[in-house]
């Protein structure tokens, strides 16, 4: 017989769980004695709990694996409900165990209680109060199973601290079978097929890509299909590096701050396959004037609910990205077509390439584009790059050419200032000999700045490319356009000196202010500070904005460009 | 349009705040809900009545399915299916009302389930259509409480559902 705290432990080993995010306390002190008494779980010691999810969070996100964090109950626990939300948005699977106040003591107001299932509920895919020692294991097993199947999301795992102190004998299923939880992963064959019959007939087809992509690994399968077909791809922020960016297929991102070339087509479509991707608000548009046009569309998700929600569906396939993918590639294989008109089609979409609607100027100011485009020269297109939120989020997602999937890692759902500095924690954790690179801007570094104490403590060498314009860049950018220039509370006074900061946090600090000390920085911290974390703080055009735009309201094709202004 | 659904769900604590928190959560409407558990002890069945656009209910089926702790969903209006609701009313009863009220009850095939001086109980089952003509029916003044436990329904014939 083993504590309950030692099964947790004993738990995360069999799901091969090499480290965890967290921060200790009252209720996890048993679980925390355990952790002590072993070595395959590494634990990180966060500054601060939402740190602790994002980390796990962007383990999971960069690697094939389940994060995991470890928190304590009460505040532990509302700290930790931004960074779940996070993840619930962008459906990234993932483990949070909490500790509570002892079984007896629930409901009692006791110290350092709250309702965890009952805070959590609306943003994870499940939760768990466990009552029992005997349910612990079989618990733990099924939060680890539900979070990484189907369309993945956080599940909090509740154990009460007496329950980690009693003794049980402990099993580890296998397998599991859950008669309410069978999430569908092979899509219906004839759908397939009539789906595959459309493609034959498109004459003006998008491949339209998201998350999904991502999520179920098949970048590798659906760049395939999308060769065979040679139609126009396009990605979602969530699904960059879901396709290669580099690719002349490859028509950019869409949406709100999407290519020219890639809201048109997709506006224009007659056929769009739209695969793990949910129509989301910021994709589309304004719905009424996107459903002006007539078009099929076909649907390849996971998640039923994602299907037919936003945007009407001609064909619905349920079912894992890879595995519908693999079918339709088989069906493909047996004398697929293209219709001759997609000839003319591709002589539009280079049409509206040749808007170059990414184009800018770099003169006197440092530009935000230009750091992005000599961050990715520098790190040749392989590093993992995460970043906040806000202008320079978008300056990364459209400059930096991902060709690779889960080396772009933001939030997309739920945006979340905060997120880059433990992001770039979780992908280290993850990946330890990757080059990682967080785009941030002043505001958002500061909402998790804590962790950079967090990468001392573990060597971790983030390399931060702070685009300092020294305002909330994104809320200047909507007031300056729709506000009359009325720049409420969007700047920031009163910064630190980065470098200094950086500095008395034990890492190295550059001061960067002229366009042509950019690349010389980024070489020297990706090889003489290669080991170290480097906070690059760059003094960009504070006047910079994000373009192409689509207003709230607008539709895909109202645009407004660069060159507009 | 009116619809009730049927839903079959593991009858843990906390399932129906599940339920119940994500219809507030995603603004769908709850006119009625119901729940017990089942012949099954580790089941429970909810009814609930809701309405709105077939997208809308489209959705909400497919939201319920979603959640881990739900077993089965289905329409019950979309089929042939009977539904009930049980209410128990406390009536006025003095002088020539008490007559009056007794046959009122016995029109609507209700049953005076207590009776003391003043007051009747009167528990009276049907759909709930029913239920609101027996309540039109009687003069406001004499109604003192009123209880309804929602609707109930399940599928004709064949339609079953279970697990
Ligand atoms: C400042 C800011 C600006 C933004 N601007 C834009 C913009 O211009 N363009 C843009 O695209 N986004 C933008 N976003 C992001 C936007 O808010 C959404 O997060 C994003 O568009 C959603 O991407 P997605 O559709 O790929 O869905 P995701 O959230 O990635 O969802 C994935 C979908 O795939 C499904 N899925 C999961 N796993 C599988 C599987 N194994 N098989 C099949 N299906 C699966 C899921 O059910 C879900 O429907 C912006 C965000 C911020 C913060
Ligand atoms: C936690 C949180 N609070 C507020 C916002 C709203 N918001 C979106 S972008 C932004 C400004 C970000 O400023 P900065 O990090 O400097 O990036 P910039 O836009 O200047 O590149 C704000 C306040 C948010 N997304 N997240
Ligand atoms: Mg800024």
């Amino acid at each position: 017989m083993i504590s309950g705290a030692e099964i947790v432990i004993r738990c995360l080993q069999e799901e091969k769980v090499d480290c965890v995010f967290g921060y200790p306390g009252g209720s996890v002190l048993h679980i925390y004695d355990a952790l002590f008494k072993q070595d395959q779980v590494k634990h990180i010691l966060v500054r601060h709990e939402q740190a602790a999810v994002h980390a796990a969070d962007a383990y999971s996100r960069s690697s094939q694996r389940v994060g995991v964090a470890l928190v304590t109950s009460g505040p532990g626990v509302t700290n930790t409900v931004t960074g779940i939300a996070t993840a619930y948005m962008d459906s990234i699977p993932m483990v949070v165990i909490t500790g509570q106040v002892p079984t007896q003591y629930i409901g009692q107001d006791a110290f350092q209680e709250c309702d965890t299932v009952g805070i959590t509920r609306p943003c994870v895919k499940h939760n768990f109060l466990v009552k029992d020692v005997k349910d612990l294991a079989l618990t733990i097993k099924k939060a680890f199973h539900i979070a990484a199947t189907g369309r993945p999301g956080p599940v909090v795992v509740d154990i009460p601290k007496d329950i980690t102190a009693q003794m049980c004998e402990f099993d580890y299923p296998k397998t599991i079978q859950m008669r309410s939880y069978n999430p569908v992963v092979k899509g219906h064959l004839g759908q397939i097929k009539k789906a595959v019959q459309i493609l034959q007939e498109a004459k003006r087809p998008i491949i339209y890509t998201g998350g999904g992509v991502i999520l179920s690994d098949a970048a590798g399968k659906l760049t395939q299909l999308a060769r065979k077909l040679n139609f126009p791809v396009t990605n979602t922020l969530m699904g960059l590096g879901g396709y290669p960016a580099t690719d002349r297929q490859f028509v950019g991102m869409l949406g709100m701050h999407g290519t020219f070339e890639a809201n048109n087509a997709m506006h224009y479509a007659d056929v769009i396959l739209a695969v793990g991707a949910r129509f989301d608000d910021r994709v589309i548009g304004n719905p009424e004037h996107f459903s002006g046009e007539k078009r099929r569309v076909i649907h390849i998700d996971i998640d039923p609910s994602s299907i037919s929600k936003r945007v009407k569906v001609d064909v619905p396939i349920v079912g894992n990205v890879g595995d519908v993918v693999d079918e339709m590639l088989k069906l493909l294989d047996s004398g697929f077509k293209t219709d001759p008109e997609v000839a003319d089609w591709w002589k539009q979409i280079e049409e509206w390439r040749g808007r170059e609607s990414l184009r800018y100027k770099q003169e006197n100011h440092i530009m935000p584009q230009y750091v992005v485009e000599k961050l990715y020269e520098v790190t040749k297109g392989e590093a993992f790059v995460t970043s906040d939120v806000g202008q320079h989020q978008m300056f990364a997602a459209q400059y930096y050419k991902f060709d690779k999937p889960r080396r772009w890692i933001n939030s997309g759902g739920l945006g979340t200032m905060g997120v880059g500095l433990p992001y770039g924690m979780g992908v280290l954790m993850a990946n330890p000999d990757a080059q990682v690179a967080c785009i941030t801007g002043e505001a958002s570094i500061q909402m998790c700045i804590q962790e950079m104490s967090t990468c001392k403590q573990y060597g971790l060498p983030v390399k931060i490319i702070n685009l300092n314009n020294g305002m909330l860049g994104m809320v200047r950018q909507w007031q300056e356009m729709f506000y009359s220039k009325r720049y409420s509370q969007s700047y920031v006074t009163s910064l630190p000196d980065f470098v200094k900061l950086a500095e008395s946090y034990g890492h190295v600090g550059i001061k960067i202010e002229k366009p042509e000390d950019v690349e010389p920085a980024l070489r020297k911290a990706f090889t003489e500070h290669k080991d170290d974390l480097v906070f690059m703080d760059f003094i960009i055009d504070p006047a910079a904005n994000v373009f192409p735009m689509v207003a709230a309201g607008k539709g895909l094709t109202e645009m407004i460009l660069a060159e507009d202004l | 349009m009116r619809h009730i659904i049927s839903i079959l769900i593991e009858n843990e604590s906390g399932a129906l705040s599940r339920v119940a928190g994500l219809f507030s959560a995603r603004g769908y409407n709850i006119e009625s809900l119901t729940v017990a558990p089942t012949e099954d002890p580790s089941l429970s069945r909810m009814t609930i009545l809701t309405s709105g656009s077939d997208e809308v209910l489209e959705q909400i089926t497919k939201q319920l399915n979603k959640l881990v702790d739900v077993v089965k969903v289905v329409d019950l209006s979309e089929a042939a299916h009977v539904e009930r609701e049980l209410m128990l009313i406390k009536v006025r009863a003095t002088g020539k009302d008490r007559e009056e009220m007794k046959r009122m009850a016995d029109i609507f095939r209700g049953r005076i389930i207590d009776v003391t001086e003043s007051t009747f109980v009167i528990e009276l089952t049907g759909a709930s259509a029913k239920l609101d003509s027996f309540i039109a029916a009687l003069d406001a003044g004499l109604i003192l409480e009123t209880v309804r436990t929602g609707v109930c329904g399940i599928g004709r014939g064949d339609r079953i559902l279970k697990v």
